[in-house]
């Protein structure tokens, strides 16, 4: 079993860390053979970049607050009150990843109406609907793992409405996944590629790759950063995300993403960050996502681990 | 065959009449039960809803469907102010969807749901004030034991402290008050039960709703939890039903006790009366251990069994004299005498404390048990000849046999 392990460990540790170490190198030579931190340095002052950085956190507010809004009231009415249609939305909301972005792209420049297609909300849009395999899966399997049902009709039986119901109860109850779900579209938007570029807008992706034209080992520092940064954005979300009662309790410095500790016996949210492993990591869906901010989805412990 | 008006409901309407007393309560349960609670356990409930003489509650013709399952099949059932009902059944026989029914969280198709007098059915789940303790745990695991049960009355604009003050107080009640801050994974599995019931509690609920709330417990655990249900009740005087599949339990912990079968009421009685005069063959056999024994109708009320002539209590007129029916005869309405060389041979003798239970063989197929003191079965082991005689002058009868006598003859 423990060699077994290792060598898993250190079979994906280098196909993890492998190109992070080439990006690393590449993005500090000078003049090939000195080093400098020259290209991180002037990272900020580089055209564009500012504009682009912003506009993708932009772009993956919008994306996560709406794509969260649409799902987690769908997947819970959906479990408790259709349980059979289960089965349909689990194909129906795999169709993003299994449609190719361009076909999707294509499609809705087609339809959409000239004022959205100037605005990047376009693009936010389309995030939605790529965000919505990730988000159904994370929401669903964290749903699953508490006994929704009993804990929404405890709670009406004590007198909470709808509302009440979801804020008290389910939501503390869910953090994990609906951190989850944030995470992956946060990651998805922060590092989509393709649909930016046909929809023309110059979110960081693009403008990494279009910068990497003009100067490779600047851009290469971008993405770099971007990773760390990326890093760092979900460090703190699961830091606001963590309740007060198991920080008190446990006192487990923040881990990564959706890092509520639950205690093993109580079968509760744990196993709902299998989730995260369950649907791979959204950067890496397919090869056509660009370049290293991909990566940054990468965080070791996005994976394996139960947080 | 089914009761529908319950004798207590006299004393409906203006909630405040005593639950019991003058009221046609079965004597037993009457002596179960003080005129009067044994003080104000909850602060401030004395002006609550549930009153201290309890809520008269009544579900009329309920029909429930899922998909093409009748669920509740035209159910009626009335419930006495203060009474602890046990709804007691097969398995999928419509329990819990009667009681998701009385909570709201699930609607008829057809029927009335009346508490205190009024139809309920359309009012949600939130605004029908009905605790209700469920089978699996259901403590938020997001809060304390105190913030569980403080809940309801935190959504009832409770303030915080007087909220506090009656959480504890229901605590201690459920003796959890020294778990007051852990978090409901940290309890036993009764425990969480016990915080459960409080927490149904704490907002003075008119209906008390518990749906298997010990299946999940160990033997030990569930005795000492329903004698504290009981005894809660008794004090608080809530309307409670209670629903179970474990007859032992029903018996033991109801005021009455209503058997359903596939959706329907088949008998609504207490524990004693179920037990020694079931109205069905159905009851008569779900409730307690039944033996089935070949006879013959003699007449109107008639019947013979067992070589001796005795009152039939179901005997439809329309069973013709001569006609084979078959004798429902509880093990201990049975006795045996040793007789070598007699028909019935014993075919095994079980101790069971101060009881023993015996297998006799009468014929090949036709297997009767019978329960007699373990002194008196000491002398019987195993293979001993027995003569087997009837010990009760009022039987039931199913006319429609389904025990098979090689000489197609009464034994
Ligand atoms: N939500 C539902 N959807 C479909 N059928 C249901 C649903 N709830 C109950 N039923 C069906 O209705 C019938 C009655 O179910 P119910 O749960 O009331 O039985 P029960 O008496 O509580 O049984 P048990 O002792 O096993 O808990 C069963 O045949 C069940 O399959
Ligand atoms: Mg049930």
């Amino acid at each position: 079993m423990r060699p077994w392990r290792a060598a898993v460990f250190a079979v994906a540790g280098a196909y993890f860390l492998l190109p992070l170490w080439a990006g690393l190198r590449f993005s500090l030579a000078y003049n090939g053979t000195g080093w400098s931190l020259e290209a991180y340095l002037g990272l900020g002052g580089q055209q564009g970049f500012g504009t682009a950085v912003w506009l993708s956190v932009q772009l993956a507010a919008v994306a996560t607050v709406t794509t969260l809004v649409l799902m987690f009231p769908t997947v819970l009415y959906v479990n408790l009150r259709l349980p059979r249609v289960r089965r349909v939305m689990e194909f129906v909301t795999s169709l993003p990843i299994v449609i190719p972005p361009v076909v999707l792209i294509i499609g809705v420049l087609d339809v959409a109406p000239g004022w959205l297609k100037a605005s990047p909300f376009l693009l936010a849009l389309e995030y939605v609907v790529l965000a919505v395999p990730f988000a159904y899966r994370a929401l669903d399997t964290g749903i699953r793992s508490i006994d929704t049902k009993t804990l929404v009709d405890a709670a009406r039986s004590l007198g909470a409405g709808p509302l009440t119901t979801v804020r008290r109860v389910l939501l503390p109850n869910l953090r994990a996944a609906v951190l989850s779900a944030t995470v992956l579209i946060v990651a998805l938007v922060l590092g989509e590629y393709t649909m930016a570029s046909l929809d023309q807008f110059s979110t960081f992706p693009t403008w990494i790759v279009l910068f990497d034209q003009s100067n490779s080992h600047v851009s290469e520092a971008a993405s770099l950063l971007s990773l760390v940064l990326t890093w760092v954005v979900l460090l703190g979300i699961s830091m606001i995300g963590r309740p007060r009662a198991s920080r008190r309790r446990f006192g487990v410095p923040g881990r990564l993403v959706g890092a509520r500790v639950w205690p093993r016996e109580t079968g509760g949210p744990a196993g709902s960050d299998g989730g995260l492993a369950r649907v791979g990591l959204p950067g890496s869906v397919d090869g056509r996502h660009v370049v290293r901010t991909g990566m940054s989805m990468g965080p070791a412990g996005l994976e394996g681990e139960p947080l | 065959m089914t009761v529908l008006s319950h004798p207590n409901d006299g004393a409906g309407g203006g909630g405040r009449a005593h639950a019991s007393g003058s009221t046609g309560r079965a004597p037993m349960s009457t002596a179960r039960r003080p005129a009067r609670p044994a003080g104000a356990l909850v602060p401030g409930s004395g002006a609550g809803a549930g009153g201290h003489s309890g809520t008269p509650v009544e579900m009329v013709e309920l029909s429930c469907q899922f998909g093409n399952i009748r669920a509740l099949d035209g159910f009626s059932l009335a419930i006495g102010p203060g009474e602890l009902l046990a709804l007691l059944g097969p398995s999928g026989c419509g329990k819990t969807t009667a009681l998701r029914v009385l909570a709201g969280f699930e609607a008829p198709i057809g029927g009335q749901v009346l508490v205190d007098g009024q139809d309920v059915v359309g009012v949600p789940a939130q605004k029908r004030n009905m605790g209700m303790v469920f089978q699996g745990y259901s403590l938020f695991p997001n809060m304390t034991v105190l913030e569980n049960v403080a809940f309801g009355l935190r959504l009832r604009k409770v303030g915080t402290a007087q909220r506090r003050a009656r959480a504890m107080n229901l605590l201690e009640m459920v003796e959890l008050a020294d778990r007051s801050g852990h978090y409901p994974h940290e309890l036993s599995g009764g425990q969480q039960q016990r915080v459960a019931l409080a927490r149904a509690l704490a907002i003075e609920p008119r209906v008390l709703l518990l749906d298997e709330p010990l299946s999940a417990l160990d033997a030990k655990v569930r005795a000492q939890l329903r004698e504290h249900i009981r005894s809660l009740q008794k004090r608080l005087v809530i309307t409670t039903v209670f629903v179970t599949h474990d007859q032992d339990e029903a018996l033991s912990l109801a005021d009455r006790v209503a058997v359903m079968r596939q959706g329907r009421l088949e008998q609504v009685a207490t524990p004693a009366e179920l037990y020694n005069r079931p109205e069905t063959p159905f009851v008569a056999e779900f409730v307690g251990t039944m033996n089935r024994l070949p006879g013959r109708a003699l007449g109107p009320g008639r019947v013979e069994v067992l070589g001796r002539e005795v009152e039939a209590r179901n005997l439809p007129g329309s069973v013709a004299a001569g006609a084979l029916v078959d004798v429902l005869l509880r093990p201990e309405e049975i006795t045996v005498v040793a007789a070598p060389g007699a028909r019935g041979i014993v075919s095994s003798v079980t101790f069971r404390g101060a009881q023993s239970r015996l297998d006799v063989l009468l014929s090949a197929d036709l297997l009767v048990k019978v329960d007699l003191p373990s002194s008196a079965a000491s002398a019987l082991p195993a293979g001993s000849g027995v003569e087997v005689a009837l010990a009760s002058d009022n039987v039931l009868v199913d006319p429609a046999r389904q025990t098979i006598s090689l000489a197609e003859e009464p034994v």
